[in-house]
Parts: structure tokens; C-alpha cells; sequence
């Protein structure tokens, strides 16, 4: 513990732990929004898993089954218990096997750490899961939503209880690296201009066409050395081809 | 900037491929030793990199990405081996056994409001009968005073197998909200045991009334010894979180909260599959009538104290001092 210092930065939204080398380790901490966006995913896998099972041991049980005598009770304990045990151990069950990460949290892109930065242990799960029972309350998880817009860390109460938080996994930048390495050759850029490059080229087809082809051209202006007369009679797909070419990368990821 | 760009350049194949490294050591349950060494080896150049591009390339994606692999890699580093067998011994031999030391005091205290309640609960169905309303529903009502308990039938309308799981599932809930109701100063915990008790002893003094209260002990003793204590277990923890935020040992009362609250999750584990005993003798020990009262005393008693050589350890072979 001696080597934590939980930092608040950037209105909140940061968590600041100590790293081990002495350089700090900044956390993204993850809003209402993706915790209610994982927390929906989840609940509809296990609410799922749990009629499934539900259904297959129904049908299995009135499908003519020949039971011994006394069998009967257990069958209909093995086609209720496990739904209940699926819905209730889910959560606790997954990120224990996920390191702190669901299907669902994997899904919203975020994962559960201790004040660490480190995956939470047993006992933190254990512990974070049984307050999900005032989290929930009253209805909606209404208390727990409350509590995650008015704590600085965006923590429920199971959060405070196990002391861990939730943050933004952040796969996708740590993917920079390889387009980086794909075209360390291109020595004629500014990293901050490969950047914003990279920015538009994994945005092109969300954006209007006219908007992209006016940041396309502003930029190329900037950084390539064609005319500006060439740029303006650029069309949509030599403008992006141009990107691409420009910024020595392939075909971005969307 | 050009030295800049030509440190990315040198730089960007090296962070790639460890980035690919981090991958593939995810992947893996068990790292060898020098995988391990290597790991910490890049985590230190990496954080040397990270300095750098905080500096030099603020607000850039190579920054945002740097810091991700070392977020990435101080997860890695920071994850506590996998004990397997040897840490579930020692969370059962020695860390849940110092939780409940620690607890002690307010597991008496609990029970002691559990006492009183029940004794309020008799007391007040006593002294006015009419009260049982409160308690008991029509239904239980109409069949004690008809002579019957109404448990006397409930093999007949539920199996023993999903009666068990349809208790352990309720009494697991009411002992975890036992100790979440902690969270309000207290209050939560101190009324749910007030009212367990409240209810125990009223129920017991209606049935007395009608001369079997003898037959609702007997239905209770075999799994309500283990119950009972579970409960009052998890009162006491309910108990210390409420006290930690109405006497903050702490800076704040979150970090009181949180302090309080570390290591009760083994506690919580065990008293869960206490539960779970419970509820399987209350599913097929306490209803069936050919269970006489002495195997039922027997069976209660015995798992009582099973339970008191779980929390004390020695039932998962701790040595005794």
C-alpha cells in the first residue's frame, strides 16, 4: 500500500497511481454510461444462460424421462438450481475468471482494478458483488447509478465497500504501436500530424463527405506538396488514398 | 522534432512488439522465470519511454498508447500469484479466524440484541395476542390455531431438494443484506436483527399459546442453531461497518468504510456455505416427521459446532494454541 497515491487530474476522470518504477500510472476512470452499457450486456448473458437451462431441463424433464422413484425431487432441483446459481454467482464467478473483466465489461471496454492498479482478489469480488444487493435498490440500481454521478471516482457503493474501481481498458490505442512500427520508415512526419491523419482515416465513412474532404485537403495541404490547386480537384478516393500513402500506412482498422 | 521522430522511429518496433509479448504472457496461467524477469525488464524501459512521450509528445496517440502497454504491464506485475490449494488453506486456517477474533464483541452484542428482541416478540403476543397479525399471515395463523403447524405438510407441497434451495438462496440473501444494511450508519443491520428477533419470539409465543411450541422447536433446532448464528455472524459485520462510518478510523469515512470491509469476503464466503448446509437440513431433516427430536438435537448441535471449527480454523487443520 505504501506506494499508492490516488491523484484525482482532469476534472475526475483520471485516477493516478504510483507505478513501480516511480513513473505515476494514469487510469481512465469509466463513466455511468459504460458501466451501465457493460452492466445491460451482462444481465441479459446470464439472465439468457439461466432460461436456457431453464427450458432445456423443462423439456428433458417432461420429455419422458424414466425417473427412478424419489428421483423427481432432484430433477427439479437441477433444472431451478442452477438458474438461480447462474444469476446469482455470474458476476462474481466471471470476473474472477476474467481478471476483473466480463463479457460484458470486456464488450463496454472496461475492467474492474484494485486502488493498485492491479487486478482486484478474491475477497474485493466477493465483496463488491454482495453490495450489488444496495446498489440495486430500489429499483434500477438506482442507488448505485446515484452514487456513481456524485463520487469523484464514479464508484458505487460496492466500488467504496471492496476498494476497487472501474476503469477503461484501452486496447485500441495500445494497437498504435504496431502501426507506428508498420511505418517507422516515414521519417518526413510529425508524430502529432500522423496522428490526426490516423484520427480522420478511422473516421472517413462516419463522416459527411464534404466535411472529411475539407480536413482531408487542410491537411495534406499542411504536410504533402502538391499545389493547393491539385488538392481542390482531388476527389473523395484520391484524397484518401493520398492519406494513406502520405502517412506510409494500409488500410485502417474501422 | 526531428530527434523526436527518430526516437519514435527506433522506438515504435521495440513497443510493438512487446506490445505482442504482453498478448501472448496474457495468455498464460504460468510464466517461466526469465519471461517473468523479461517482464519487468520492459516494464522499466517502458516507463523511461512513457516519461519521455509525456514530455516530448503530450496529448498524442503514442503517449495514450505507451500508457496503455504500461497500465497493461503494471497489471501484470501487480497480479498476486495464483496460491491454489495453499491460499484457500490459509484463508480458511488463518485470515477468516482473525476476522471473526476481531469480531468477537459485536457478535455478542448481536446476539444479545437477537435475545432481547425475541423476548420483546414473546413478551408483546403475551400480553396482546392480537398483534400476530403483524407477524404471521392469515394462513399460518388459521393453521396453528387449527392445530397444525404449517410446516407440517411442506413435503407434501414442495420437494426437499427445491425447498433447500429455495431457503439457502433466501437465507444467503437476508445474511448478505444483514451486512450491506451496515452501509446506513448501522441502522439497516441493527433493524433487520431486531425484527428476526422480533419475529422468532412472537412466532414462538403465538404457537405456545396453542401448546406447540415444542413441535415448531423441534421443527427449528436441527438447522436454526447454524442459521441463527449465521445471521448474527453477519450482523456483527453489518455492526463494524456502521461503526466505521459513525467513528471513522480513517481520514475519510470511504476509506474507514473500506478499511472495515477488507478481508470480510472470505467471512462472507464461509458463512454462505453455511448457509447452504443449513438449508439442506431444513430441506430434508426438519419437515420430515420420522426424524425424532433427539437425532434432530443431535444434528443441530453437531453442525453447530462444525461451524465453530470453521470459523476458528481448525476444521481446515489449524493447530491449536
Amino acid at each position: 500500500m505504501a506506494n499508492v497515491t490516488p491523484v484525482m487530474r482532469q476534472g475526475g476522470e483520471e485516477f493516478t497511481v504510483q507505478g513501480l518504477t516511480g513513473v505515476d500510472l494514469s487510469l481512465q476512470i469509466a463513466g455511468p454510461g459504460s458501466r451501465s452499457y457493460a452492466f445491460l450486456i451482462d444481465w441479459h448473458i446470464r439472465l439468457l444462460m439461466a432460461l436456457a437451462w431453464l427450458a432445456v431441463g423443462m423439456i428433458s424433464a417432461s420429455g419422458g424421462l424414466r425417473l427412478q422413484r424419489g428421483a423427481g425431487a432432484w430433477i427439479v432441483a437441477l433444472v431451478v438450481g442452477p438458474p438461480i446459481l447462474i444469476y446469482l454467482l455470474y458476476h462474481p464467478t466471471v470476473e474472477l475468471m476474467m481478471r476483473g473483466q466480463t463479457p460484458g465489461k470486456r464488450m463496454a471496454g472496461v475492467r474492474i482494478v484494485n486502488r493498485e492498479g492491479g487486478p482486484p482478489g478474491v475477497g474485493a469480488i466477493l465483496v463488491r458483488n454482495a453490495f450489488r444487493l444496495i446498489d440495486s435498490m430500489p429499483v434500477f440500481y438506482l442507488v448505485g447509478l446515484v452514487s456513481t454521478f456524485v463520487t469523484d471516482q464514479r464508484l458505487r457503493i460496492g466500488d467504496m465497500a471492496a476498494g476497487t474501481l472501474l476503469i477503461q481498458s484501452d486496447t485500441e490505442t495500445s494497437r498504435t504501436m504496431d502501426r507506428l512500427a508498420s511505418r517507422s520508415n516515414v521519417q518526413g512526419l510529425e508524430p502529432a500530424a500522423l496522428d490526426l491523419i490516423d484520427q480522420l482515416l478511422e473516421r472517413w465513412h462516419q463522416m459527411d463527405r464534404d466535411r472529411r474532404g475539407a480536413i482531408a485537403r487542410s491537411l495534406l495541404q499542411r504536410i504533402d506538396l502538391n499545389p493547393p490547386q491539385a488538392l481542390a480537384e482531388m476527389g473523395d478516393a484520391e484524397l484518401r488514398a493520398r492519406l494513406l500513402a502520405v502517412s506510409g500506412s494500409g488500410e485502417p482498422r474501422q | 522534432m526531428n530527434a523526436v521522430r527518430a526516437w519514435v522511429a527506433m522506438r515504435a518496433a521495440g513497443w510493438s512488439e512487446l506490445r505482442q509479448n504482453i498478448a501472448d504472457l496474457r495468455q498464460h496461467r504460468r510464466l517461466t522465470i526469465d519471461a517473468a524477469l523479461q517482464s519487468v525488464e520492459s516494464y522499466r524501459s517502458l516507463a523511461r519511454d512513457l516519461a519521455s512521450a509525456r514530455h516530448l509528445l503530450p496529448g498524442t496517440r503514442v503517449t495514450a498508447g505507451l500508457e496503455s502497454l504500461y497500465a497493461q504491464l503494471h497489471e501484470m506485475i501487480r497480479h498476486k500469484p495464483h496460491g491454489g490449494r495453499a491460499a484457500w488453506l490459509t484463508m480458511f486456517r488463518s485470515e477468516i479466524p482473525q476476522i471473526v477474533t476481531g469480531l468477537r464483541g459485536r457478535i455478542t452484542w448481536i446476539t444479545v440484541l437477537l435475545v432481547l428482541s425475541a423476548a420483546a416478540g414473546w413478551w408483546l403476543i403475551t400480553e396482546f395476542p392480537e398483534l400476530i397479525t403483524l407477524i404471521a399471515s392469515e394462513q399460518m395463523i388459521q393453521k396453528v390455531e387449527g392445530g397444525k403447524l404449517w410446516t407440517d405438510d411442506l413435503l407434501n407441497i414442495t420437494p426437499s431438494s427445491l425447498l433447500s434451495v429455495r431457503i439457502f438462496s433466501n437465507n444467503i440473501a437476508v445474511s448478505v443484506f444483514a451486512v450491506c444494511a451496515g452501509f446506513l450508519f448501522g441502522l439497516g443491520t441493527f433493524y433487520i436483527i431486531a425484527t428476526n428477533g422480533l419475529m422468532l419470539g412472537g412466532i414462538f409465543a403465538f404457537t405456545h399459546q396453542h401448546g406447540m411450541a415444542t413441535r415448531l422447536f423441534e421443527f427449528i433446532v436441527a438447522h436454526g442453531l447454524v442459521e441463527l448464528s449465521v445471521i448474527c455472524i453477519a450482523g456483527a459485520i453489518g455492526a463494524a461497518i456502521g461503526d466505521s462510518l459513525i467513528r471513522p478510523t480513517h481520514g475519510t469515512r470511504r476509506e474507514s468504510f473500506q478499511q472495515c470491509m477488507q478481508g470480510v469476503g472470505p467471512l462472507i464466503l464461509l458463512c454462505a456455505f453455511l448457509l447452504i448446509g443449513a438449508g439442506l437440513i431444513e430441506g430434508f431433516v426438519s419437515p420430515d416427521p420420522t426424524f425424532p427430536m433427539i437425532s434432530r438435537v443431535v444434528i443441530g448441535v453437531s453442525y453447530w459446532v462444525l461451524m465453530v471449527m470453521a470459523l476458528n480454523g481448525r476444521l481446515f487443520g489449524r493447530a491449536q494454541r
